[in-house]
């Protein structure tokens, strides 16, 4: 915690802290001595807790309204759009919220990748990042589930399939899930329940989350270890907190625009069908956020394979720390490792638009070479990379170069002539 | 310590926990059987069908334990399409003899055996069927022939009542 003593002013204060140290761990919060030179890029673990608790309170609100029945799901949604007060802005900012979640928490990824937080000593805390990335999708995708339209019934039959694939058990394995032989009333009533659980779980693994980042403390963008409190650290508050929440107006400012001027489009017009087990729609697709693992599943000709893959695509990220194999963090001193993420970003941007074409002719071997270069890059190029690559020399502290007198001064103007 | 003797707390200890475990095991079972079918979803185990009014060349679609279950009268263009393929050609080898007993009657279970989605009736490259969800073919007998679905559709148990009527379950 706190790398002083905390003595409570008042005496009231000082009798509580004895009893249970709240106070220390505000002070340690406010206190809390963070890297001078973070970027907006490191703002949006402030915007994903903002996220996280709109799609908690809109959501309680939410189910204060909803009904899970396999009959009267759909009517209960129109009921909400057209007679709750507000629930057309309320089911909105959910429904948008949650892809405001995964456009944050992508951002939130990347910028991980591009200045390798992920590396000791925060293995950790990228581990419990991806499996709160998994819990998003579990819980991104049975809310799907919920308006019970045509794209609930067939993404939700689509994706409890993908368990079929397991030999033996498989087929066990789905009926369990669905409560029955198809996807029905069970299912619903199951899945709302779980959707219910899974943001508090997100909520409890935030928690530790942060816990673990606050262990090492921030990675920041020239990736050096920070001596905390230094000439290198400010206190989180107020300085963080400021900039945290200009950044998180700009992204309302994103989010509002959704919520109020295209509230649909980033949904599908199929779901405001009511679900119909005999009539599949033409083209189901996932949403938006998960296209990408999507074109995986499909690139792959093979059933059983086709959902390895896709799952793999997942799971290899919590590998990372240990496939990049370079000691340098930051790709600011990285120069070939700077070109491959970009190279990866592009090419997973291309998975996601691939994901929503239809899997044939030359969108399916697009898919596929993208496919394969997903994998290349974290089995092969990661780890050779960190053998091959010649990097930058790294400052030795974050003012150092800017203070001058220092070898470095170099790589401290490159450094900022690159970030332009 | 250099040698490990075996005294009565350790059998204590192994005792304890394998009653712990039996004990755990018992509690969660039943967390995880309840979600399984429950005895009304397995009450709806058979349906009977009029087929009556359907045409050669017609195919119903009824919903049966929740799912789709095409019945098809096929015209004779398709019963020899069908039981002309070689066993070789197949993905998944039946024969056409042993998927539809009466040759009219196609009785399937209308569900794309690669992720589930209902495939589209007269499509796809075969006659047969077109799953539009990932892409795979069937043809007139509902066998797979292209495509990422792994088997052919299934044929569910079902019995002719009489002329008329057709028994699934």
């Amino acid at each position: 915690m706190s790398d002083h003593e905390y003595n409570p002013k008042s005496k009231f204060g000082k009798w509580f802290n004895d009893r249970l140290p709240l106070l220390t761990l505000a002070n340690h919060l406010t206190d809390y001595p963070t890297p001078k030179n973070l970027n907006y890029w490191w703002t949006f673990g402030g915007i994903l807790t903002f996220c996280l608790i709109t799609q908690i309170v809109t959501g309680l609100v939410l189910a204060m309204h909803y009904i899970a029945h396999a009959d009267m799901a759909f009517d209960s949604v129109e009921h909400i759009m057209r007679d709750v007060n507000y629930g057309w802005l309320i089911r909105y900012i959910h429904a948008n919220g949650a892809s405001m979640f995964f456009l944050a928490v992508y951002i939130h990824i990347f910028r991980s990748l591009f200045y390798g937080s992920y590396k000791a000593p925060r293995e950790i805390i990228w581990i419990i990042g991806i499996i709160i990335y998994l819990l998003m999708m579990a819980a991104a995708f049975m809310g799907y589930v919920l308006p019970w339209g045509q794209m609930s019934f067939w993404g939700a039959t689509v994706i409890t399939n993908l368990f079929s694939a397991i030999p033996l058990v498989g087929e066990g394995i789905v009926t369990w899930l669905w409560g029955g032989y198809s996807v029905d009333n069970p299912t619903l009533t199951r899945f709302f329940t779980l959707h219910y659980l899974i943001p508090f779980l997100i909520l409890g693994l935030v928690i530790l989350h942060i816990w673990a980042l606050h262990v090492p403390g921030n990675n920041n963008p020239i990736g050096i270890d920070v001596k905390k409190p230094s000439k290198d650290t400010v206190p989180f508050h107020p300085y963080i907190v400021i900039k945290d929440g200009f950044a998180l107006l700009m992204f309302m400012i994103v989010f509002a625009f959704f919520v109020f001027y295209t509230p649909n489009i980033l949904g599908h017009a199929d779901n405001y069908i009511e679900a119909d087990p005999l009539v599949t729609p033409a083209h189901i697709v996932p949403e938006w956020y998960l296209l990408p693992f999507y074109a995986i599943l499909r690139s792959v000709p093979d059933k059983l394979l086709g959902v390895v893959a896709m799952l793999s695509a997942i799971f290899i990220l919590a590998a990372l720390p240990w496939l990049d194999t370079s000691k340098i963090r930051s790709a600011v001193f990285r120069p070939l490792y700077r070109q491959f993420y970009w190279i990866l970003v592009a090419d997973v941007l291309v998975l996601g638009y691939v994901g929503a074409m239809p899997a044939e002719g030359l969108y399916l071997l697009i898919a596929r070479i993208a496919t394969a270069y997903y994998f290349l890059h974290f089995l092969v190029i990661l780890p050779v990379l960190g053998f091959k690559e010649k990097t930058l020399p790294i400052p030795l502290s974050i003012t150092e170069p800017i203070l001058g007198g220092s070898p470095n001064l170099a790589t401290a103007k490159n450094k900022e002539s690159l970030n332009r | 310590m250099a040698e490990k003797k075996t005294n009565r707390r350790d059998f204590l200890f192994t005792a304890t926990y394998a009653v712990g475990a039996v004990g755990v095991g018992a509690t969660v079972w039943p967390m995880i059987d309840q979600m399984n079918p429950d005895a009304s979803v397995k009450a709806l185990a058979s349906t009977e069908v009029d087929v009556s009014s359907v045409n050669p060349g017609k195919t119903i679609t009824v919903l049966w334990r929740g799912k789709p279950v095409f019945i098809r009268r096929r015209t004779d263009e398709e019963i020899a399409e069908a039981r002309a393929v070689k066993l070789e050609e197949l993905k998944h080898p039946e024969k056409d003899e042993d998927r539809a007993l009466n040759p009219e009657w196609l009785v399937m279970l209308g569900v794309c055996t690669h992720l589930g989605c209902v495939p589209l009736d007269q499509k796809g490259d075969y006659n047969g069927w077109f799953c539009p969800c990932h892409g795979s073919h069937y043809d007139t007998s509902g066998r797979i022939r292209k495509g990422p679905a792994p088997t052919n559709m299934e044929i569910p148990k079902y019995e002719f009542v009489n002329a008329n009527t057709i028994k699934i379950g």
